[in-house]
């Protein structure tokens, strides 16, 4: 008779353990990749080079891993906040939109300014426009208990056509020749560069991540706020025999999600981009889930995951033209990377046991 | 019960059926016979090992020793399937029904037969029984006790010669108890056993034949529950040795510290326990303990009083604390008044089982300074873990402990540290002692006398008479959601709170 296997709760976890997942769950999204693009007909030793060593080997490069970190950590950590209360924010990326997308009409209304303070008016606007928009799942789970999780979601496809529908309309360049894209930021739009190289793009965002980072840091480890949140995550009861109110937990996490979310979304049109057009983002928004639970959902290990996150998605693009990798290489690593950790989560705090066959009378 | 001639007298018998959980014995050496029809109670408190036995009978599990015998033939019951042919069908607290199918699919699923031959027996089955239940509606519209009509026509499915019933009526409204009751005495009429577990001696008196009570997993007593009085019944039930106060008498002040005047209160939750104009006061220097079986209205009284549930503002001053009304106030508003609370579950609401014990000090003693302008003060926070621990004893490797790797005594006299050092004017506490050992049970109700001597109210909820009884200065006997007038402690008799915790609350019982 066959024995069967079965899932059985290991009775102490230790902490280096779940420190291994994120180093475990990255060796083996590598190594799938290499076998799975390997069977593309990319060489895997090639493969490994342009996702992990290529994306670091020049300046140029490392710009690009900096701009694409930026907006991956800067979500993940506004996130986590929520994560770790059990607030399921998964709408930063219409979040994100909304951010950009109201940010922007201050430009667009201005676009021959040169007001200093316009950038940090826009960066409030994507903070406030982010966090109302994420504001909605909060007023319905807390009035309504409606699923944050579907909401957020939802609210990402209707961020999408706001976007679409503005951009071909009021917030479309007038001499743009009908393409659905605003008119180009004046320079007091935009995030300084980081560097006078005409060709590196990295600019002044990533400190401004760095900075909330830390803010994040202090937030989650220090603040009785913080504090309180976590509770209601780990155990509800608790939360409400302390007197800590859920409601208000919905609320404060689904408001920093969202204002992290429409900051990042600032970034994005005061960046790389410099205006608004239909494409702002390559799914930071979703992305940046698997960066804040890859991270341990800790400000500083988000810092990490987001970096190499960044850089699998530069060598990712890079590999796609010169490999020949299929274009959703940088998905399918990302799926690797969900899939692995969980499964390797799962086995930090679940054993396998082989279970004897039933004894039949 | 008349046995029916041709067959063994004795359906089922029990001989000597022994189970041990590595050292923790929960079933020592219990014997048990069962009539052809007979309806036998199985009494006892939580983890007296009523629980286990149904699981050896049911074979979900096995004895370590003893042997089982079945019309006479001794039986090896090595899984449920094998109990199943025997005759034998088990009614679960719990329901195992699909939500998104229907009756008969679900029973379908277990009993074999096409689906209209099913639907017809289980329109027979429901008709002889008065199991009023549509064959073809889906489960997620049935109430609770629909489900369990449908649970217990699966087992009827099957011509069973014994049910097994685990509480059937905790998940029943009121009016759903008879109409079971009525269905239940057919099948014993029809040569159906059942064995019945359940602690609320009025449906055992009402339903009965016989009562078997479970204490610590050996059988301490058997009754008829038809000529058993309320008395005896209770005394077989709580045990013979109530220990009297040995501490000295409550010298409380006149003015009460918490009052509650006539609070009803409606539980949303159908099943959940409503209160029916409780009345009480506790005053500084007193403990006053409330005894009854759970699930009488204790845990919704407990959320009440600690602001967990709030009271609509109009009903605010049905409790009120030194004569502020605070029903409508939300659990910290209470504490800063010198209200402090140890609740019943310690592990997942008293504390947060995966945190340490520093960090499970902040859940209630963050406004005695150890939070300031919305940081931490670690410094303050791990001086009051520690201070905690060593004035508890409690056995950890120290402030950085997680919460879940204490035993439950300890971190019973942690929780009851942190509360006792925020120096409360009104503690509220709930099954002080629930499952932990002897020592630290000792230690936890010295530290409530102790703490009622330094002039603060306790009241104290209690499902442990000997507890009750061991440190209260007045009694309470919760019933129905209804309170009973109080009794001095010193005074009472067993027998007469016995006869309160079945409803009798008499109008000569004098009032403290």
């Amino acid at each position: 008779m066959m024995g069967r296997y079965a899932l059985v709760q290991r009775s102490e976890v230790s902490l280096k353990s779940i420190m291994l997942v994120p180093l475990v769950t990255f060796v083996l999204a590598l190594l799938g990749s290499m076998v799975l693009f390997g069977f593309l007909g990319a060489p895997p030793l090639e493969v490994l080079y342009r996702l992990l060593i290529d994306p670091l080997a020049s300046a140029y490069n490392i710009s690009e891993v900096v701009i694409k970190a930026a907006p991956l950590i800067l979500i993940a950590q506004g996130l986590a906040i929520g994560f770790r209360a059990k607030v399921w924010n998964i709408g930063a990326e219409g979040q994100l939109i909304i951010g950009a997308v109201a940010a922007s009409v201050i430009p667009i209304t201005f676009p021959e300014s040169q007001n200093v303070l316009m950038l940090p008016a826009m960066m409030l606007a994507g903070m406030i426009a982010g966090a109302a928009w994420a504001g909605i799942a909060a007023a319905l789970k807390t009035r309504f208990n409606a699923s944050e999780i579907i909401v957020t979601l939802m609210l990402n496809q209707i961020a999408v056509q706001i976007l679409y529908f503005l951009i071909n309309g009021p917030l479309k360049d007038p001499m743009g020749f009908s393409y659905p894209q605003s008119v180009s930021f004046p320079p007091v739009a935009m995030y300084p560069l980081l560097s006078d190289d005409g060709m590196l793009r990295a600019n002044a965002s990533i400190l401004v991540v760095i900075l909330l980072s830390i803010a994040a840091l202090i937030y989650v480890t220090r603040t009785f706020s913080g504090y309180t949140l976590l509770v209601g995550g780990l155990a509800p009861s608790a939360a409400s025999y302390a007197g800590f109110s859920a409601k208000k937990a919905v609320w404060i996490t689904l408001l920093i999600g969202g204002a992290a979310a429409g900051l990042a979304g600032v970034g994005e049109i005061s960046g790389p981009i410099g205006r608004l057009q239909p494409s702002l983002s390559p799914g930071y928004g979703f992305a940046a889930i698997i960066v804040a639970y890859l991270g341990g959902l800790h400000p500083v290990g988000i810092l990490l995951a987001g970096t190499f996150m960044a850089i699998v998605y530069v060598g990712a693009d890079g590999a796609i033209i010169d490999v020949g990798l299929p274009p959703a290489a940088p998905v399918i690593f990302q799926g690797m990377v969900l899939v692995f950790y969980l499964a390797s989560f799962a086995l930090v705090q679940y054993r396998i046991v082989r279970v004897q066959p039933e004894a039949r009378a | 019960m008349k046995t029916k001639a041709g067959e063994s007298p004795l359906l089922l018998q029990l001989r000597n059926i022994t189970k041990r959980y590595g050292t923790y014995v929960a079933n020592d050496s219990v014997d048990l016979a069962l009539e052809h029809g007979q309806i036998c109670a199985i009494l006892g408190e939580n983890g007296a090992g009523k629980s286990t036995l149904m699981k050896t009978i049911y074979g979900i599990q096995q004895p370590d020793e003893g042997e089982i015998v079945w019309n006479g033939e001794k039986v090896a019951v090595t899984s449920p399937s094998v109990a199943r042919d025997l005759g034998i069908g088990m009614v679960f607290q719990h329901f195992s029904l699909f939500e998104t199918i229907s009756v008969v699919e679900n029973i379908s699923l277990t009993v074999p037969g096409s689906l209209p031959d099913l639907a017809e027996i289980i329109r027979q089955k429901a008709d002889e029984y008065g199991l009023h239940v549509n064959p073809d509606a889906p489960v997620h519209g049935l109430s609770v006790g629909e489900r369990q009509r449908v649970e217990i026509i699966r087992c009827l499915m099957q011509d069973p010669k014994l049910l097994i019933l685990d509480e059937p009526t905790s998940v029943l409204p009121p009016h759903s108890v008879q109409q079971l009751f009525g269905t239940l005495r057919k099948l014993s009429e029809r040569g159906v056993a059942m064995l019945y577990i359940s602690h609320k001696l009025e449906e055992i008196r009402d339903l009965c034949h016989c009562a078997v009570v479970l204490r610590q997993g050996r059988v301490t007593g058997t009754a008829n529950p038809r000529q058993a009085t309320s008395a005896e019944l209770a005394r077989l039930m709580i045990g013979q040795d109530i220990p009297t106060a040995r501490h000295a008498e409550a010298k409380p002040s006149c003015e009460p510290a918490l009052t509650v005047s006539d609070l009803t209160y409606e539980n949303p939750d159908p099943l959940g326990e409503s209160l029916d104009s409780v009345s009480m006061a506790v005053r500084p220097g007193e403990i006053v303990g409330i005894a009854g079986v759970s699930g009488n209205g204790q845990s919704t009284l407990a959320r009440i009083l600690s602001g967990e549930i709030r009271l609509q503002g109009h009903m605010a001053g049905r409790i009120q604390v030194f004569d502020h009304p605070v029903g409508d106030a939300p659990p910290g508003t209470r504490r800063q008044m010198g209200v402090t609370f140890v609740p019943e579950e310690r592990l997942g609401r008293a504390t947060v089982p995966t945190m340490s014990l520093a960090d499970n000090v902040l859940l209630t003693a963050h406004g005695a300074g150890l939070v300031r302008k919305g940081l931490i003060r670690r410094r303050q926070q791990a001086d009051f873990a520690d201070k905690c621990i060593s004035a508890m004893d409690v056995r950890s490797r120290g402030r950085q402990s997680i919460a879940s790797s204490l035993s439950g005594g300890n971190l019973q006299k942690f929780v009851l540290g942190r509360e006792i050092l925020l120096k409360p004017r009104i503690l509220i506490v709930s099954q002080p002692t629930w499952g932990i050992d002897v020592g630290a049970a000792a230690m936890v109700r010295q530290k409530l006398v102790d703490l009622r001597d330094t002039g603060t109210a306790i009241l104290m909820i209690s499902e442990e008479l000997e507890e009750i009884f061991e440190i209260s200065d007045r009694i309470h006997v919760m019933y129905h959601g209804r309170l009973s007038p109080s009794v001095q402690a010193r005074s009472v008799t067993a027998e007469d709170v016995g006869r309160m915790m079945m409803g009798e609350f008499d109008q000569k019982m004098r009032a403290a």
